[in-house]
């Protein structure tokens, strides 16, 4: 009895085993259905934003919006590292849990469009009068369209506005005066410096962009590099002795991260950021100069004041969301007249025209840099960086330069090059366009 | 087994029939409890493997999926013939690893011969010896960053209050490797000791003891005795740590972001390797430099492992 029981015994379990696999691999499968079909109501409208004031300010009006459409919305905050990785991981999977993509059209947009990866918003945009597109400011405008199809909308504008301590000196008109007042009022050995920037290869190139327009350079010039030319040689050592003679140590490892809490701190006298961190430095609680910082316009150089205004960030729609509809409804909403301008009496530079010409809304700036900025609207430049597909290298080709300024190297070798390295560049980034 | 032969027939047949029975059973059983590791395996080690393999042989770029042409061993030749950040990455990943792993393996022994015997506090030595081993690479990378800004860090300031003038630190392109070096040695080290440890506690007490009585001293007794029989247990250490250390990301990462710096001064393998991925996209290249890298990091393993093996005979 004993030996008929064990045979049965071995058996079972041998069923029992392949139950189990014929169950988890139903369960997986199970999973994988998910995946089709229409998504049901329960699905929420999912948006990928940078962790920024626009988003932040965006998130608290969000209930409005969900009980105009009926259905939950999810908004993930992330840094832009992490948002670039997650769109590089998830749409190279053709995911379909991103519906509203929040981008950097100079950035991003190109290369995103190059894989398919953003949805066409042109009819949408242009076919529906109270959302008014053309009410959008032109420079940012025109870097939402790639290859004649609107593929973003633009959500906060950026422009440079040179901070400065008005306490101790008036704001500099020209860049000439910019570098003898910030030379004078360096004194390292008490830890003040006459000026205080972005530093890194990549990271500082687009804020030295505004410098080498106005001394009169470019990127590129009729599709070949500039930044082999005097103008721009000129621009790469006039930022590179700024930051070497005036500015904190270590300067080449500064991003925002760490410039802005030096000028916060009051240890510098001047700072070229975007307008849009200019909270920052009226925050009491992490700012010594509430009381004693002034913003003006970029200064003039060779080629008079030349500063960028971009789009820094866009919204889009992943081109595999199943949402579509949804997601429209939302980049309608958040960037409708009403709300460009609510938020913009919130202190959020946007990128209408309407807003940027109301009084009212202008009056939520301090006045100087309210000023300042719908100046720099109108004639600012609408690129901070090289117009190409593969905009990472570019950086760090371009940037090299201004490391070598920064380090006290000879500019003029590094930036014939980096020349060299940044048309062959430009040769290939041409041939993955037209691939 | 004789009992056995001379049992009556049923039991004979009854026997013949149970080993017959459960080697059928346990052959077919074997691989229905074997299906999930292999399915594991297959999915999570031997795919992304081909994968990469494939892609390195494409000219991808943009998406993995792009409409991409096969190129042969063209990215394998654009890798090696990089002398702008390919072999500079080389270079760094061989002197981080060996200058860090050396000063590891130096300290992480001197330590455990420290603490081999025991002494008052012991455990509090040994549970602040752990602390740096339990934290995560990228918060001690972010740590040391706020510790050695150059600026506002407090490593600044305690060197102005003893005169020294203030350092670049992990700000500067020619401190920052070294700096880094030494951070991977203040989180690395406790686990050499470790390691090295629980090694020097499985060595008999006896030989050292004979050249004790035989009137060898301190110094002659470890490099004479103990430290040869330590070989096999020392080489394993240094084998893991090589492993680990060649493939460190997070505190580069962290403290000099993409590209590993302005002037690339702490740009490693890996970390080059992530970029042309993450920040490039240029998948084809990304892949053939992850190729070699894990070809260098077998060739250095090899290497290490043939070494103990001449030592034994």
């Amino acid at each position: 009895m004993s030996i008929t029981s064990k045979n049965p015994t071995r058996r079972t379990f041998g069923k029992i085993a392949a139950g189990m696999a014929v169950t988890i691999g139903g369960a997986a499968l199970g999973g994988c259905s998910t995946g089709g079909g229409k998504p049901s109501p329960d699905t929420p409208l999912r948006i990928m934003a940078i962790n920024h004031v626009w988003s932040q300010a965006i998130r608290k009006h969000l209930p409005e919006f969900e009980e105009r459409i009926g259905r939950r919305v999810s908004m993930s905050l992330l840094t832009s590292d992490q948002l670039a990785n997650s769109y590089n991981v998830k749409l190279n999977a053709s995911a379909t849990d991103i519906d509203v993509m929040m981008v950097r059209a100079l950035q991003e947009q190109l290369l995103f469009a190059h894989n398919g990866w953003l949805a066409d918003l042109t009819g949408l945009v242009e076919g529906d009068a109270a959302y008014n597109w053309a009410d959008f400011l032109q420079a940012p405008r025109e870097r939402s369209v790639t290859a004649r199809k609107v593929l973003s909308v633009p959500v906060v504008t950026e422009r440079p506005v040179l901070y400065y301590r008005k306490d101790l000196v008036k704001a500099p008109a020209t860049l000439d005066e910019l570098m003898e007042t910030a030379l004078r009022l360096a004194d390292r050995q008490r830890n003040f410096f006459g000026y205080v920037g972005r530093g890194q290869r990549s990271g500082a190139v687009t804020m030295w962009s505004s410098f080498l327009y106005s001394f009169g350079g470019a990127f590129t010039l009729q599709g070949r590099s500039g930044i082999g030319r005097p103008e721009a040689i000129t621009a790469y050592e006039y930022y590179g002795r700024l930051l070497e003679r005036a500015g904190p140590p270590g300067a080449t490892n500064m991003s925002l991260e760490q410039a802005m809490p030096i000028f916060a701190q009051g240890k510098a006298a001047f700072y070229v950021d975007a307008d849009a961190i200019y909270t920052n430095f009226l925050d009491p609680k992490i700012s010594t100069v509430q009381d004693t910082v002034g913003f003006a316009p970029f200064p003039a150089g060779p080629a008079g004041a030349r500063p960028f205004n971009i789009p820094s960030w866009s919204l889009g729609i992943s081109a595999f969301s199943r949402l579509r509809d949804e997601a429209w409804q939302f980049l309608r909403w958040a960037t409708s007249p009403e709300m460009v301008r609510r938020l913009q009496a919130g202190g959020i530079p946007g990128a209408r025209q309407s807003a940027w010409s109301d009084p009212a809304t202008l009056a939520s700036f301090p006045a100087d840099l309210a000023r300042s900025m719908q100046a720099q609207a109108r004639t600012g430049v609408g690129l901070d960086r090289p117009d190409v597909l593969q905009v990472g290298r570019a950086r760090d080709i371009i940037g090299r330069p201004l490391v070598a300024g920064i380090l006290g190297q000879p500019v003029g070798p590094v930036a014939r090059e980096a020349d060299a390295e940044f048309a062959d560049f430009l040769i290939r980034d041409n041939r993955h366009r037209e691939a | 087994m004789s009992a056995t032969r001379t049992a009556p027939p049923i039991s004979r047949a009854a026997d013949r029939g149970r080993p017959r029975s459960f080697e059928q059973a346990n052959r077919r059983l074997k691989w229905t409890m074997l299906a999930p590791a292999l399915a594991f395996v297959g999915l999570m080690i031997v795919f992304p493997l081909a994968f990469t393999l494939n892609l390195s042989l494409t000219d991808a770029f943009g998406a993995v999926n792009a409409g991409k042409g096969y190129v042969g061993p063209q990215n394998f030749a654009d890798a090696l013939t990089d002398s702008r950040r390919f072999w500079p990455a080389v270079e760094r990943t061989a002197l981080f690893t060996v200058g860090a792993v050396l000063i590891e393996t130096v300290l992480g022994l001197a330590l455990a011969m420290l603490m081999r015997k025991p002494f008052r506090g012991i455990r509090w030595v040994r549970t602040v010896l752990v602390i740096p081993l339990l934290t995560t690479p990228v918060a001690v990378g972010i740590l040391w960053l706020l510790i050695l800004d150059p600026t506002n860090g407090i490593a600044n300031h305690l060197l102005s209050s003893v005169g020294i003038p203030p350092q670049e630190f992990l700000g500067s392109v020619t401190q920052s490797l070294p700096i880094l070096m030494l951070i991977d040695v203040w989180q690395w080290t406790p686990m050499m000791t470790l390691l090295l440890l629980a090694g020097l506690s499985t060595l008999p007490e006896e030989p050292e003891e004979a050249a004790h009585v035989d009137g060898a001293g301190l110094w002659q007794r470890f490099r004479y005795v103990v430290l040869p029989m330590l070989v096999p247990t020392l080489a394993t250490a240094v084998v893991l740590r090589s492993i680990d250390a060649l493939k460190t990301f997070d505190i580069l990462y962290a403290t000099k972001g993409p590209g590993g710096g302005s002037s690339f001064e702490v740009e490693t393998l890996n970390v080059y390797a992530y970029g042309l991925t993450f920040d490039y996209q240029e998948y084809g290249l990304a892949s053939a430099v992850l190729v070699l890298f894990t070809l260098a990091i077998i060739g250095v393993v090899a290497l290490l492992r043939r070494r103990p093996g001449r030592g034994s005979a």
